[in-house]
């Protein structure tokens, strides 16, 4: 025999199911006194730096019907590129940004809305830079593991051009589905979760 | 965020996620996956810095009763109905080693399977002293605990008569994004556990043990409360033997 290993499996994943709210957003499905807050309803505050956006979407069932029981966390860099996270060894990311938020679906129209800033470019790999994105977090009933995708900016085509994640999608018409749309301050990222205008979803 | 910084933050990236021991996204016997489940193949990438870090909640967040649901929706002197039990457990990464200082949530039914939200219409009682949500933070040896009152079994529309096992559902959260994590736990001798759509997602028969507390008679505090085990893992990391800096040059 060869050595063991050793390792553990990882814990298998389950649907987060209809009922969600309940453990991650109870203010809103009406458990009041509990928490204070919803934690992740407020990424920023007065002293956040950097350009503020607004981030507002729906997602979408295969037949094209809003998915009113998601819901979203997303994850991303300050408006220097530096993440708030330990893991962050490069420099310190500005305290006054969480660099992390969650929001349902509405139950009656299916949007999500973040009020966050604009993320700054952070490094790849090998050097190389990535173009700002947000990185995007899905579960919902009928969703048996979450699902992860990224939010890119239209404005920034030459980064996005560079981009070494956008540059592994082979199929070049389905970039689209990652590149949210501009609207003054406000960007709108619809993600499909099935059909011809599929998003692309990622195994990282 | 944080209130931890007694050890150096490791930065390497994580396995591999193995899919084939996690339910497919399409399992038509769990019928809303069926529109809900992507079609094409995910993009595949070894992990970069927007994964390999995550966010971290500091104590400040906790209330005291928050990992005590028989009493943080209670009103004074009273407490949630049900059968009274102690989960705990560790959170451990795949190399076996302790993940201190993440933030675990839980929600669940009351012990008749009812379930707090306003979409919910199942005929059992609310019970006005369980809300049915709570969190806690795993300690220096990942370890995490909360009281709570067993939830019941409860039906639901996707077959004709479909009955959920007993479960708490748990979101965790890692070090990095890419550990972000939702399970359920069920409860050792549940005959209703091999019955269940949702259960059966998953493949394999030991991938869903894993995911069965066993009674843990040893913390059963006599007069007071059983204790179930519910152990975690999260995906674990490489260590950076030979790897390019992610600061990149």
């Amino acid at each position: 025999m060869v050595q063991e290993l050793g390792y553990l499996k990882e814990t298998p994943s389950q649907t987060a199911g209809p009922y969600v709210h309940i453990g991650l957003t109870p203010n809103y499905s009406e458990i009041g006194g509990v928490y204070e807050t919803d934690l992740g309803s407020t990424m920023v505050n007065d002293k956040t730096l950097g350009e503020r956006i607004t981030v507002t979407g729906r997602v979408l069932d295969g037949a094209g019907a809003p998915v009113k029981d998601a819901v979203l966390e997303i994850w991303q860099a300050d408006s220097a590129g530096f993440y708030n996270s330990p893991s962050e060894l490069r420099g310190t990311a500005d305290p006054n940004f969480t660099g992390w938020g969650r929001c349902p679906t509405n139950s009656v129209d299916g949007v999500f809305r973040f009020e966050t800033i604009k993320p700054g470019r952070v490094p790849f790999k090998d050097g190389r830079r990535m173009a700002p994105h947000i990185t995007v977090w899905i579960v919902a009933r009928g969703i048996n593991i979450g699902l992860h995708t990224r939010m890119y900016f239209p404005e920034e085509a030459a980064a996005n051009a560079e981009d070494p994640l956008l540059a592994r999608i082979e199929h070049k018409e389905r970039l689209a589905t990652l590149i949210a749309h501009k609207e003054g301050s406000g960007y709108t990222f619809d993600v499909h979760l099935q059909g011809d205008k599929e998003t692309v979803f990622l195994d990282i | 965020m944080s209130d931890r910084s007694n050890s150096k933050p490791e930065t390497g990236a994580f396995f591999a996620r193995n899919r084939a021991w996690h339910p497919p996204a399409f399992a038509p016997g769990y019928k809303t996956s069926v529109l809900r489940s992507p079609q094409r193949a995910l993009l595949s990438l070894d992990g970069t810095i927007s994964e390999i870090t995550g966010p971290v909640f500091g104590h400040s967040i906790l209330n005291e009763l928050d990992n005590d649901l028989i009493h943080n929706f209670a009103k004074p002197g009273e407490s949630a109905i049900g059968e009274r039990i102690i989960v705990h457990g560790r959170v451990l990464d795949e190399r076996g080693r302790p993940v201190p200082g993440v933030l675990l949530e839980f929600w669940q039914a009351n012990a008749g399977g009812r379930y707090r939200h306003k979409k919910e219409t199942y005929l059992a009682a609310i019970d006005p002293n369980f809300g049915g949500c709570g969190r806690a933070i795993s300690d220096d040896e990942g370890r995490y605990a909360f009281r709570t009152i067993r939830p019941g079994a409860y039906p639901w529309p996707n077959g004709v008569n479909d009955w959920r096992p007993a479960h708490i559902h748990f979101s965790v959260f890692g070090h990095g994004f890419a550990q972000r994590l939702i399970t359920q736990m069920y409860f050792e001798g549940d005959p209703m556990i091999w019955k269940c759509p949702i259960v059966g997602t998953i493949p394999d028969k030991q991938a869903i043990e894993q995911l069965i507390a066993p009674l843990d008679w040893g913390n059963t505090i006599p007069m007071d409360a059983r204790a179930y085990k519910f152990d975690i893992v999260l995906r674990g990391r490489r260590s950076t033997l030979f790897e390019n800096r992610l600061e990149g040059n």
